[in-house]
């Protein structure tokens, strides 16, 4: 993963948690896929399983674009990581906000979906022009604007050498299998 | 590391396998997974497609609580269970457990509950543990001086498989609550009233201590109701310094430490706290004796205000005035001009007998009023049948509420508990989500006593008026 283009869908309302990106009733599942169809279920369509119109992904512009412009805090509330999967699923790939709840933006990143926490400036000019094209750079961790203006932002040094290198955390940590041991060993009291 | 620690500071260094770095986040130790069936199969699936297994199953806990059936039943054989996929997810709990050697309280067992209630029931949450589960609600844990934080299903696979997290230290945050809690409010009246102070995401990226007077004074079940609904503000994880209130709870508790392990872990329990000049990177304070009983009003819990007080006003905010059109609410009346439909208790914020008996108090001698559906969910199997044993489920069903086997239930409302399109619950659980617990559902969070005296009353009301 090294830069992405896409344009945007704009989803204002703050503090989205994560039973409105994917509603409990749809966790009974044991896999990761599938999930997009049930995205936003219950703010996407009505009782009877139609489109609910005014719903920003139903807006048909908002087709095939894969970054989703949220208000603050996005991603509230349970560690679910169906939220993530689910956003995957349908076919995003970066939220950009001013800020993410701390296990959805963990969860997303092990997921290689992007977290993109911009300045409220940026982020008010991104919520009243939907559908505007962006290039995110992972490398360099900057999201260019269409004036062309690259704004920077903020990511952990080892999230994103991740998300470079194609690398797998739980091996990272496999690795780390001697040192698990000794501490184990070592510990002054056990569990 | 600073001279001087805090609680936080002390439980987090204990636990470091290997320390962060500016590329490399700390190997952080854990030493209670707790395991449930829904966030958990994907982890499972990974292990089998690696040919891993779990490195301690002996620090692995698990139960079924999340979409599971409460509804009474003569055999196990008999569960209704909601659906084909959630039945499946059960089987499927059993079955990994079974593979993977980790001991499952499922069904038939006496202390299977809710992960957040049966670990401190057991003993098994401890002071200067490292605890997490594929539940955000784990911040629980923290009421016994634990570091104890909600994950997702990776990292779920990441602690079967190492026992380990890759963590960055995160922030930490002091909550002092001084002075008196006024007779008639409760912890949930309290969590509710911080949540309103500082906002649901103001502890994003902290771990937040509670501590003060007003803390020091609250039993154990008071203490899990706060640290409970630290997520709810967005932190991390919420801790309190264990204490002889701590101790008194724990000892001899199936997996407290018996004998003289039990003594060694005393003495090093007590040296968990906060030196008097350790430094917070952001402090609150609260002033206890100004608090009452609360409600929420909106669709967060952040939107929360006195019983009796009016609905603010949201000033041209369109998420503020979105979530109090979804609610049905009008700024400037009370929230006790809304009727009631559904009362439920249960939690695991608020499932634990002592909020069992604040809502019998209620309504022992009073009837449930025509046309509000109650429900009462006890945290725990243990639960239900100490509760049974004091007679409390009699005066549930006498006043015309349900009384359940244990699980989470209508908080979430995945197992088919749910709360019908359109209808207003007063709840004891966390979360007021749009939805949350069915799909339309409208939710107004409240302590046991505040959801008993409004399904007496009909309409949302001040217990006090009651007890």
């Amino acid at each position: 993963m090294t830069s992405l283009k896409s344009c945007t869908v704009v989803l204002p309302t703050r503090d989205i948690d994560t039973d409105q990106i994917i509603p409990a009733r749809f966790l009974t599942t044991t896999t990761r896929e599938g999930l997009g169809d049930s995205l936003f279920h219950d703010l996407r369509f009505d009782a009877d399983g139609r489109d609910i119109e005014d719903f920003p992904l139903n807006n048909k512009a908002a087709k095939g674009c894969q970054f989703l412009v949220a208000g603050n805090n996005f991603g509230c509330g349970s560690s679910r990581e169906h939220a993530p999967w689910a956003l995957l699923d349908y076919g995003f790939r970066a939220v950009i906000s001013t800020q993410f709840a701390d296990i959805f933006r963990n969860n997303s990143l092990k997921n290689r979906l992007l977290p993109i926490i911009v300045d409220v400036d940026t982020h008010t000019w991104l919520l009243s022009n939907p559908g505007v094209e962006l290039c995110i750079d992972v490398e360099r961790s900057t999201l260019s604007l269409p004036d062309g203006r690259a704004v920077e932002y903020p990511i952990d040094a080892f999230a994103r050498y991740c998300l470079t290198q194609g690398i797998d955390q739980l091996g990272f940590l496999q690795q780390q299998t001697d040192a698990i041991a000794a501490f184990e060993e070592q510990r002054t009291w056990q569990p | 590391m600073p001279s001087a620690m805090t609680l936080f500071d002390r439980v987090w260094a204990d636990h470091v396998v290997v320390p962060e770095s500016a590329d490399t986040p700390a190997v952080l130790y854990i030493d209670l997974h707790l395991i449930h069936e829904v966030t958990t199969p994907q982890a499972f699936s990974v292990l089998r497609e690696r040919g891993l297994s779990v490195r301690r199953p002996d620090l692995t806990l698990a139960t079924m609580d999340h979409s599971t059936p409460t509804t009474p039943v003569s055999s196990f054989q008999d569960l209704d269970i909601v659906s084909e996929s959630a039945a499946n997810q059960i089987r499927q709990m059993e079955q990994n457990c079974r593979e993977f050697g980790i001991d499952l309280l499922g069904f038939g067992s006496d202390e299977r509950g809710i992960v957040h209630v049966i670990g401190p029931e057991l003993g098994a949450s401890q002071p200067g543990k490292t605890v997490v589960c594929g539940d955000s609600h784990t911040s629980t844990h923290g009421a016994f001086g634990a570091l104890a934080f909600g994950i997702g299903t990776t990292e779920v696979g990441h602690v079967l498989a190492t026992q380990c997290l890759l963590q960055r230290r995160p922030k930490t945050m002091a909550v002092t609550l001084d002075g008196a809690v006024p007779h008639g409010v409760a912890a949930k009246d309290i969590i509710l009233a911080i949540i309103g102070q500082i906002g649901v995401d103001g502890g994003t990226g902290h771990v937040i201590e509670y501590r003060g007077d007003a803390v020091s004074g609250l039993d154990m079940e008071e203490r899990m109701t706060i640290c409970n609904m630290s997520i709810e503000a967005g932190a991390r994880a919420g801790m309190i310094a264990p204490d002889d209130t701590t101790c008194e709870y724990l000892e001899g508790r199936p997996r407290s430490p018996q004998g003289a392990a039990w003594d060694e872990s005393v003495l090093r329990w007590q040296g968990l706290r906060s030196d008097d000049d350790a430094e917070f990177d952001t402090a609150v304070t609260i002033d206890a004796s100004s608090l009452q009983p609360m409600v929420t009003f909106g669709t967060n819990p952040g939107m929360v205000i006195g019983v009796n007080d009016p609905v603010p006003d949201g000033a041209g905010d369109a998420s503020f005035q979105k979530a109090l059109d979804y609610m049905k609410v009008v700024s400037g009346k009370p929230m006790s001009a809304n009727p009631v439909d559904v009362v439920f208790v249960g939690s695991c914020t608020n499932g634990r007998l002592s909020d069992l008996r604040q809502a019998a108090e209620i309504l022992d001698g009073r009837k449930v009023a025509d046309g509000v559906r109650m429900l009462v969910v006890p945290g725990s199997q243990q639960i239900k049948q100490h509760a049974e044993s004091l007679g409390l489920h009699q005066i549930f069903t006498a006043a015309g509420a349900e009384w359940r086997e244990s699980g989470c239930s209508m908080c979430l409302g995945m197992n088919g508990d749910t709360v019908g399109n359109g209808q207003l619950s007063v709840s004891t659980s966390n979360r007021n989500f749009e939805g949350r617990q069915g799909i339309g559902a409208r939710t107004v969070l409240a302590s046991p006593a505040t959801a008993a005296a409004s399904a007496v009353l009909g309409h949302i009301a001040d217990p006090r008026k009651l007890s």
